[in-house]
């Protein structure tokens, strides 16, 4: 048993390392992925442009716009606009809001000593237009108290952010994307393992001694774990240099318990390849079954409290949905393994059951 | 089925059958189409025993049932003493095989391939360590032992694969067209191996759609539409028909009813 299972361990290093092409791409493709996707996905929103119709022109209405254009996220469109032009400029998307001062501002401050301005906002991106309208209103408060900081207030409210006070999205993405990126490149790995084999006639020459399915199904996971760890290990470095995503935890916990998150996609990639015929199609589905369900239901994104019911089923049973519970808590909570044991108990149950249908699969395939 | 012809070189370390392979109503099925209908004959121990038909005849299925790689949908065979639908672990230890399609890994050197090929038959380092320099001394394959089997003539490539399948010293060898595309003299030192192979008390289990190779065997079968049509030794058949050579008879036998992709 051990010798055949040797055997198989060595002549899957001697192609991983003969074809130095493949490695490459293996290597390099999941931090390009990495910094393409690190980059390009985020929430957080900066240069807002806002336009202003100003018909008051005095200095405290100066003061409401610079105090919209100190930070970084308003940025004002330097020129003037006019109230015909305003659908246009919403329109080409010129500008996101529309801030109007009325005449009056002065005078009602003085006389009224409260005075009322219009925020018009693009909402066609929801998101968006929340996200602006809860940006101005903070604006205004600010606002509010430097002109006048002995107005009453009644209740304060002073949040304190836990765990990422920023409430920078990269942290949240990142370690999505390290779910991600493993899923997908640890299932295409072992997804054309036996079908590559089946094609090349080689598969045939091995069925006919004396090996077992699972010294097949063995032999061909475990140099891709290998594989798979320097993977994973370039991967969080790559995150960490580029994204300054921090590890509060055990580091050694999340190399751990990336393995066996590597070993359930590895696990799944090869029962694709028990089943797939061609290496075309093996890899196609395995794309097609691994990086829709992940992007879209196992909460890289969305949360799946929010979503139906039935897709809530579905998201149990993807292995990044634990992992992604998994991987942020460690690196942004510093959860030990107190509190993730049930994750980490499901993921090695789901990779021990994937590896064992591959196993009776590719029995059933010796026919 | 018997014949006074046969030459008979009975081991007698194998117990249980004379026969190294005896076939009764063996019959596979893909859906509706009957690839090997029925077929039943015997092949004693020591005998090249050849398999002549068109491709698609079905030969190499008849063989892929032999080896275990195919349950038969109905009939049952007997190799080396050993059922196939119930005991194939045990001739998978005791069969060599060699199939159709060249199955050495090309980006793997000579040497790692005989590694390969010896570890997945459970052989011990020395043993394989042994076998290796044998073998590439037999092919006179010292020099290239560390290069990549693509960079391989045909020729050599099958040599070598043939080599490889006899590494853990089976009793039975089944060779699935193992000459196909080579040159007629690399052909002849192939037959030349085989006769040695036989020689040293292996059983030679041959398919090929090569006439003059059909006049090598000791015995041989014509296959037809999954049917064995004609059975006997080719000096007996050219005897019985009165013609010449196994070309005839096989034209004799098939008549104009070739269907042009089974064409030989």
């Amino acid at each position: 048993m051990r010798r055949r299972l040797f055997a198989i361990i060595r002549k899957e290093f001697i192609h991983i390392f003969r074809d130095w092409r493949t490695l490459m791409i293996i290597i390099l493709m999941p931090i390009l992925m990495i910094v393409l996707y690190g980059y390009a996905i985020t929430l957080d929103m900066r240069n807002i442009v806002f336009g202003v119709i100003d018909d008051a022109r005095t200095t405290e209405s100066r003061a409401l716009i610079e105090a919209f254009s100190e930070n970084g996220f308003f940025r004002p469109l330097h020129r003037e606009i006019r109230r015909d032009d305003m659908e246009e400029l919403f329109m080409r998307r010129d500008v996101h809001m529309v801030l109007v001062i009325p005449k009056t501002l002065s005078t009602d401050l003085i006389t009224r000593r409260t005075a009322t301005v219009q925020l018009i906002v693009d909402a066609g991106d929801s998101n968006v237009g929340t996200f602006v309208n809860n940006y101005a209103a903070q604006v205004l408060n600010i606002h509010n108290r430097r002109v006048n900081d002995t107005s009453p207030l009644l209740f304060t409210i002073t949040p304190r952010i836990f765990y990422n006070p920023d409430m920078n999205s990269t942290h949240f993405f990142v370690p999505g994307l390290v779910a991600l990126i493993l899923m997908l490149i640890s299932a295409l790995l072992t997804s054309i393992a036996i079908t590559r084999e089946k094609e090349t006639g080689t598969m045939e020459q091995i069925l006919v001694s004396p090996v077992h399915a699972r010294e097949i199904v063995l032999g061909k996971v475990l140099p891709y774990v290998f594989l798979g760890l320097i993977n994973a290990s370039l991967i969080l470095i790559s995150a960490w240099i580029l994204f300054a995503v921090p590890v509060r935890g055990s580091l050694l916990l999340l190399g751990v318990l990336s393995l066996v998150y590597v070993f359930v996609a590895l696990s799944f990639g090869l029962l694709i390849s028990t089943v797939a015929r061609t290496q075309l199609i093996a890899m196609f589905g395995t794309l097609m079954a691994t990086i829709l369900p992940t992007i879209m239901l196992s909460g890289f994104i969305f949360p799946i409290a929010s979503m139906p019911d039935i897709l809530q089923y579905f998201a149990q049973i993807l292995p990044a949905t634990y992992f992604l519970l998994i991987i942020r808590a460690i690196m942004l909570k510093g959860v030990g393994l107190a509190e993730l044991w049930p994750e980490a108990l499901i993921l090695t149950g789901m990779g021990v059951l994937l590896l064992f249908a591959a196993t009776r699969r590719f029995r059933m395939r010796l026919e | 089925m018997s014949s006074e012809h046969l030459r008979f070189t009975g081991d007698p370390a194998l117990p249980a059958s004379e026969f190294a392979v005896s076939a009764t109503d063996l019959t596979k099925r893909f859906g509706t189409f009957t690839a090997v209908d029925a077929i039943s004959f015997t092949v004693r121990k020591g005998e090249i025993f050849g398999f002549l038909g068109a491709n698609g005849a079905g030969k190499t299925t008849a063989i892929r049932m032999f080896c275990g790689l195919l349950p038969p949908t109905s009939g049952t065979a007997n190799v080396a003493g050993y059922n196939i639908r119930t005991q194939s672990r045990y001739i998978k230890q005791t069969i060599g095989y060699m199939s159709q399609k060249f199955s050495l890994y090309e980006d793997l050197t000579v040497a790692q391939n005989i590694e390969f090929y010896g570890g997945i038959y459970g052989l011990t380092r020395e043993h394989i360590a042994r076998k290796t320099e044998q073998l590439l001394e037999e092919l006179q394959l010292q020099d290239r032992r560390n290069k990549l089997t693509a960079s391989l003539p045909l020729g050599w490539k099958q040599r070598l694969a043939l080599s490889v399948s006899l590494l853990h010293d089976p009793s039975i060898i089944f060779l699935d067209e193992p000459t196909g595309g080579v040159d007629p003299i690399s052909r002849r030192n192939f037959w030349r191996i085989i006769y040695e192979i036989a020689g040293s008390g292996k059983t030679v289990f041959v398919t090929t759609h090569y006439m003059d190779e059909a006049e090598y065997c000791n015995r041989l079968s014509i296959m037809y539409r999954g049917r064995i049509i004609e059975i006997g030794h080719p000096g007996e058949l050219k005897e019985r028909y009165g013609l010449d050579s196994m070309q005839d008879i096989f034209i004799h036998l098939v008549g104009g009813d070739i269907r042009p992709e089974n064409t030989p």
